[in-house]
């Protein structure tokens, strides 16, 4: 069945979809699953691909279990994925700070709806606080890519499996109901790893040629060895913040305001950018590509000469906190936030970057 | 040229199925298309729409919140869209299934007796092929022998005999509107 799939050819597919063929073609040896809207047609993709491709695919008891079955498949250095929506999410943090302690590779999709609680099935972003901050308990964090469309989906899902590798650590996607279950044309690029994988030879278990007795944990009793394992921790994330922010600028070199937003928001907030723009409003847009580790820098930078910023976003001012924390007073930062399923409209961003403009001092806009 | 478009019906009617023809058609031509379904608790005999949006140019937002076209397979769809079609847009719908007239002057409408058409074809089912045939013809948004060839696609797998209703539902579409 597998040379059914076009690759390097452009074709029409679902995010869901397209996430899950980018693990197959990445090698992905063990997809775990447990139903939930919106991502449920990833789990049905891999329960078809991965029999074809003779890999393992579980249905687990519970999204508890399909972590834990991740852990044990990272153990032995197989790549292993497993993704649900924000509930479900949530029940998988034990599992995820576990392996982020234990230094082990996973990568993982949240396809976030509207919370909190068990919420609606509609899209929203409000798990950017779990996905930025770690999610679990401790000291640690995950890298976590915010794509924008079909095609990055793809392409993040490949890359989110070597980053795991190359830094054994839990790498995720965040998406939303509408990138989940919306189709657009991407082309189903061949998986090439990146330059710099390192070997998994020298922990992985299992391995007859190891000489050593191994062993993996996240249970650190001895004095002083929890303090030195999160100072080795964040030696590793210091040096994915080096190397691993991604993000984008549109339009930002002559704009008076310019809106800060990511996945779905940010192309809702592309659309209002290019209507405002043909109505004299200069304005551009900063997308982050990876929201942790979140372009801080660039954001710096660029306040320099922004004095307003306006932050769309699908949660109620989340990841407005990191743009005030990036921008470190030197820009007023403003907040257009939706949230619970309702998703920002173009005559309303518009309507809150003529408040921004028209603003004072001081002042800041929030549309609630 | 960007063309943003809404199909709406009730489970069933293959709204879905017209919303991916038309991306997967739209593609084909080499244009940018975007394809969102309204999803989730939705049930055969409930409602049900998508967005799609076809263009010469890269596509930001797959959001329809003002349609230029709508293609209203049911009479509930027609009163929930009817109202957000852009001033100067299209309303095509089924006048098989919804008995009144649109009430807004300032579109274009196109009647479409999909349901009755598609049952001289062979079946009912087939009505959503009429609403695209006449859609595609009229605005020529997209050419009807490459929707008929993403309906191989799409519908792979159903024997001969299926396709060709389907492609003559298709065709009968569009002689409507000739």
């Amino acid at each position: 069945m597998s040379e059914k799939i076009p690759i390097g050819e452009k074709v029409l597919m679902k995010g869901n979809e397209a996430i899950g063929e980018a693990a197959v073609q990445a090698g992905c040896r063990a997809f775990f699953g447990y139903p939930i809207t919106p991502q449920n047609e990833l789990t049905a993709y891999m329960s078809r691909r991965m029999l074809e491709e003779g890999r393992a695919f579980i249905q687990s008891e519970s999204e508890i279990a399909a972590i834990n079955m991740c852990f044990g498949a990272a153990t032995v250095g197989e790549r292993s994925m497993t993704s649900s929506s924000s509930p479900g999410i949530s029940l998988k943090q034990e599992g995820i700070s576990y392996m982020a302690c234990a230094e082990l590779p996973v990568f993982y999709v949240n396809v976030n709806r509207g919370g909190p609680g068990l919420g609606n099935i509609s899209p929203a972003q409000s798990d950017y606080f779990q996905s930025t901050r770690g999610g679990g308990h401790g000291d640690y964090r995950v890298i976590a890519f915010a794509p924008s469309d079909v095609q990055e989906l793809y392409d993040f899902t490949m890359l989110g499996f070597d980053l795991a590798d190359k830094y054994r650590n839990p790498a995720m996607i965040l998406a939303d109901g509408i990138l989940g279950q919306m189709m657009e044309p991407l082309v189903l690029r061949p998986y090439e790893p990146i330059p710099d994988l390192p070997s998994k030879q020298p922990w992985r278990l299992g391995d007859p040629s190891t000489p050593d007795a191994l062993l993996i944990t996240s249970l650190i009793l001895n004095t002083g060895g929890m303090e030195e394992r999160n100072l080795m921790l964040q030696k590793k994330y210091d040096s994915i913040v080096e190397n691993e922010t991604r993000y984008e600028e549109v339009m930002t070199d002559d704009a008076d305001v310019v809106m800060v937003a990511y996945g779905t928001a940010s192309r809702i907030a592309r659309s209002a950018m290019e209507t405002a723009r043909e109505q004299g409003i200069k304005v551009g847009l900063f997308r982050p590509i990876t929201i942790w580790p979140y372009p801080h820098e660039p954001l710096n930078k660029l306040a320099d000469r922004v004095k307003n910023m306006l932050v769309v976003e699908m949660s109620l001012g989340q990841m407005w906190e990191d743009v005030r924390l990036a921008v470190e007073g030197k820009a007023r930062v403003h907040l257009h936030g939706r949230t619970g399923g309702g998703v920002p409209t173009q005559p309303d961003i518009i309507r809150d970057l003529k408040k921004v403009l028209a603003s004072k001092d001081g002042e800041i806009v929030r549309n609630f | 040229m960007t063309q943003r478009i809404r199909c709406a019906g009730f489970g069933g009617q293959g709204i879905v199925l017209m919303g991916r023809l038309i991306a997967h058609a739209a593609m084909v031509e080499d244009k940018h298309t975007t394809f969102f379904p309204q999803y989730g608790a939705a049930m055969r005999g409930g409602t049900a729409n998508c967005s799609v949006i076809v263009s010469d140019s890269a596509i930001a937002s797959p959001m329809v919140e003002e349609p230029d076209v709508v293609l209203i397979m049911n009479g509930p769809s027609l009163d929930k869209f009817e109202s957000t079609v852009k001033p100067g847009g299209w309303i095509f719908y089924n006048t098989s299934l919804i008995d009144r007239e649109v009430e807004r002057d300032d579109v274009n409408v196109i009647k479409v007796d999909a349901n009755d058409i598609a049952k001289e074809v062979g079946t009912a089912r087939a009505a959503n092929m009429v609403m695209l045939g006449a859609f595609s013809k009229k605005l020529g948004t997209l050419d009807l022998d490459t929707l008929m060839s993403s309906l191989d696609v799409q519908l792979h797998g159903k024997g001969d005999k299926v396709m060709e209703m389907n492609r003559e539902a298709m065709r009968r579409g569009a002689a409507l509107v000739e």
